[in-house]
């Protein structure tokens, strides 16, 4: 019997998914031309200052995250032979 | 009516009682006793009661306050939905110890001094260990070691800081207490301990993650977060938790991307969000510190929340890493949109939870004039979005597809997935019933146009930015590993250095045994070359010799005596 198919199964779906992100943030993006943010720090009122800092943050988080992997990874069983001694 | 009970006493005797009904009904009599109390709670108001006189001290087991009294109502509330979640576990132990350690933290969230609010931590301590035991595996068991070790020192310290701090104020009292004295460091420090300081902080993402599947929900709201209210009580306004705070909020997020235990993830995440409640407290203004305990107020809730979602994860499928999971909105797709409505509180979408109180300590940070600690926190709120907010749902229930089929959870554990998705829900749309129980004025409004679009602008970018690394193949893979952290300080340091230093001891020991035995032999060859049979005092003397000796004796007396 073939198993029921999901919605998101389907490529075309997922990208359909990608793009209204993409959409979505190109509009939230513009929305700085068209609203005067209240701000109390100077650099928030800079154009794009949120979107710019969110998207960048996560980059540098995750490049940061697979250097810190080559650093701290270990086997599994790192502790294992060691917490019995 | 007031009631006559402390509420820490319905959790103690209930916990007993329970035994009075056959195992099976046990997880339902459990809940009924935590139904009982928070009734019981429901008809407390502000004051103080319940004060036993105790050789020459006050101990008082009911302060009730606005700061204790909203997060005795979190606590109640916490109870409520974690036993609901385990009322299925056939578990006597389980059953026993969920309700002292939640009695142990409503208790001490009560307590007026140090003394009564060291013997709730002792308790907490203790009962908490053995829903790390409860796994009854043998790495839960050593785990649980470790836990038990770090949560001892911590009341031992606090123990102490009050002995101290007895010594030099001559009073008990648990209220603020000054950093810069001995006792006052004490207390800090046993306080950072349970609320995972940097570097104090490896016993959370070392036992949590190994604790029962229902279990870690319990964890995951008393222990920390009692921290934050003893903080907030007695440290409010100490500049150090700013930088403590902001690096806690930082340093996890890290750890979280590359960790393969989604329990773990969250573990992590905690200690991110308890970062941003530290800096609120350390920043002492009023907008900060009503920041700090509504976003404890609302963290418990879906941190819970997030944590029951993992737990009914591991409890279907007795599967929790990353690389065994992926797909399960296929088969669990109420678990699926609870765990988002977890997700989106945490990461503080508008009209959920987080929304409406990280931003208070954002905002207290940059009118204090913080601003590199306010681009942390900024930090902070994208990464946490990106690790809690996007990773744990998509690792679990969507991304590649493991194959895995099967139910969803039993029905206690959806109610009480809801009952506490409700409340995320709630407060974050309506949150003027928790700014109305804050312990200061509110003068906050989160719903403003430039809050709602630069919220979104920065969690939509950062969900940009994941989506962009993933289809590139930026994004790391999960995989079997663990990571070092603080813990490793104990596990295989603290470990190599004992074994070092047992091995100096013993040869030390061994090479002093030798010099012992090397001098000792000596001396015996001495004494046997001189009176052994060869020896010369064993020799056969002419009478001649003899009196040429006496002769000299003789002479050397008279020189002597003489001379």
């Amino acid at each position: 019997m073939m198993e029921k198919q999901y919605w998101l199964d389907k490529p075309s779906n997922v990208k359909r998914v990608l793009v209204g992100l993409y959409l979505l943030c190109a509009g939230l993006l513009l929305t700085d031309a068209l609203h005067h943010r209240h701000s109390i720090l100077q650099m928030e009122g800079w154009f794009g200052f949120y979107s710019v800092y969110g998207f960048v943050a996560c980059v540098i988080l995750v490049l940061a995250a697979k250097e810190l992997r080559k650093l701290v990874a270990r086997p599994k069983d790192y502790y294992e032979n060691n917490d019995d001694q | 009516m007031i009631s006559n009970v402390p509420p820490f006493l319905i959790f103690f005797i209930g916990a007993c009682l329970i035994f009075l009904v056959p195992q099976r009904w046990r997880g339902w009599a459990s809940l009924l006793v935590t139904l009982l109390a928070l009734l019981n709670f429901a008809s407390l108001s502000h004051g103080t009661y319940w004060k036993v006189q105790v050789l020459e001290h006050s101990l008082t087991f009911g302060r009730i306050d606005t700061l204790s009294y909203l997060f005795g109502l979190l606590f109640h509330i916490a109870a409520v939905i974690a036993t609901l979640f385990s009322v299925h576990v056939r578990d006597s132990l389980q059953n026993l110890t969920s309700l002292l350690y939640a009695g142990g933290a409503i208790g001490a969230v009560f307590a007026g001094d140090l003394i009564t609010l060291f013997v709730f931590w002792e308790i907490m301590a203790i009962a908490s260990t053995f829903l790390v035991w409860a796994r009854r595996s043998a790495e839960s068991n050593r785990t649980g070691q470790r836990y038990l070790l770090v949560q001892i020192t911590s009341g031992l310290l606090l123990l102490a800081g009050a002995a101290s701090h007895l010594g030099a104020t001559g009073s008990i009292a648990f209220n603020q207490i000054d950093v810069e004295t001995l006792g006052g460091a004490l207390i800090f420090i046993a306080f950072g301990i349970k609320c995972a300081f940097p570097l104090l902080h490896g016993w959370l993402v070392d036992a949590y993650p190994q604790a029962t599947p229902t279990g870690t929900v319990f964890l995951s709201a008393f222990t920390t977060k009692l921290a934050v209210y003893a903080l907030a009580r007695s440290f409010p306004g100490t500049e150090v938790l700013i930088y403590l705070g902001a690096t806690m909020a930082m340093f996890p997020i890290f750890y979280a991307v590359i960790e393969n235990d989604l329990r773990r993830v969250l573990s992590y995440s905690m200690i991110n969000q308890i970062g941003f409640m530290v800096c609120g407290i350390g920043l002492g203004t009023e907008l900060a510190l009503n920041g700090a305990v509504s976003h404890a107020f609302n963290d418990v809730l879906f941190k819970s929340l997030l944590f029951m979602s993992m737990g009914a994860v591991l409890h279907m499928t007795g599967r929790i890493n990353g690389t065994d999971l992926g797909g399960l909105y296929k088969s669990m797709p109420i678990t699926t949109s609870l765990c988002i409505v977890g997700a989106a509180s945490i990461s503080a979408f508008p009209l959920f939870s987080g929304f409406v109180s990280k931003s208070m300590i954002m905002v207290a940070a940059a009118e204090e004039g913080h601003a590199v600690v306010f681009l942390f926190l900024l930090f902070a709120s994208a990464g946490v979005f990106h690790h809690a907010g996007i990773k744990i749902p998509y690792f679990a229930f969507f991304g590649h597809d493991a194959g895995i089929r099967t139910r969803e959870p039993p029905i206690n554990m959806l109610v009480a997935m809801a009952i506490a998705a409700g409340f995320c829900i709630f407060n974050g749309c309506y949150p003027w019933i928790l700014y109305s129980l804050l312990p200061w004025e509110v003068n906050y409004q989160p719903y403003t146009m430039s809050h709602v679009i630069s919220q979104s602008q920065l969690l939509f970018f950062s969900a940009l930015a994941f989506a962009l690394l993933m289809t590139s193949g930026l994004y790391p893979p999960e995989m079997r590993l663990i990571n070092l952290d603080s813990d490793w300080l104990h596990r295989r340091l603290g470990l190599r250095l004992i074994h070092v230093s047992a091995r100096m001891i013993t040869f030390v020991w061994a090479r002093c045994l030798r010099i012992l035995q090397d001098s000792l032999e000596k001396v015996v060859g001495g004494i046997h070359s001189l009176t052994g049979p060869r020896g010369v005092l064993a020799r056969t003397w002419t009478t001649g010799t003899g009196a040429i000796w006496a002769l000299l004796l003789l002479g050397l007396y008279l020189l002597v005596y003489y001379g």
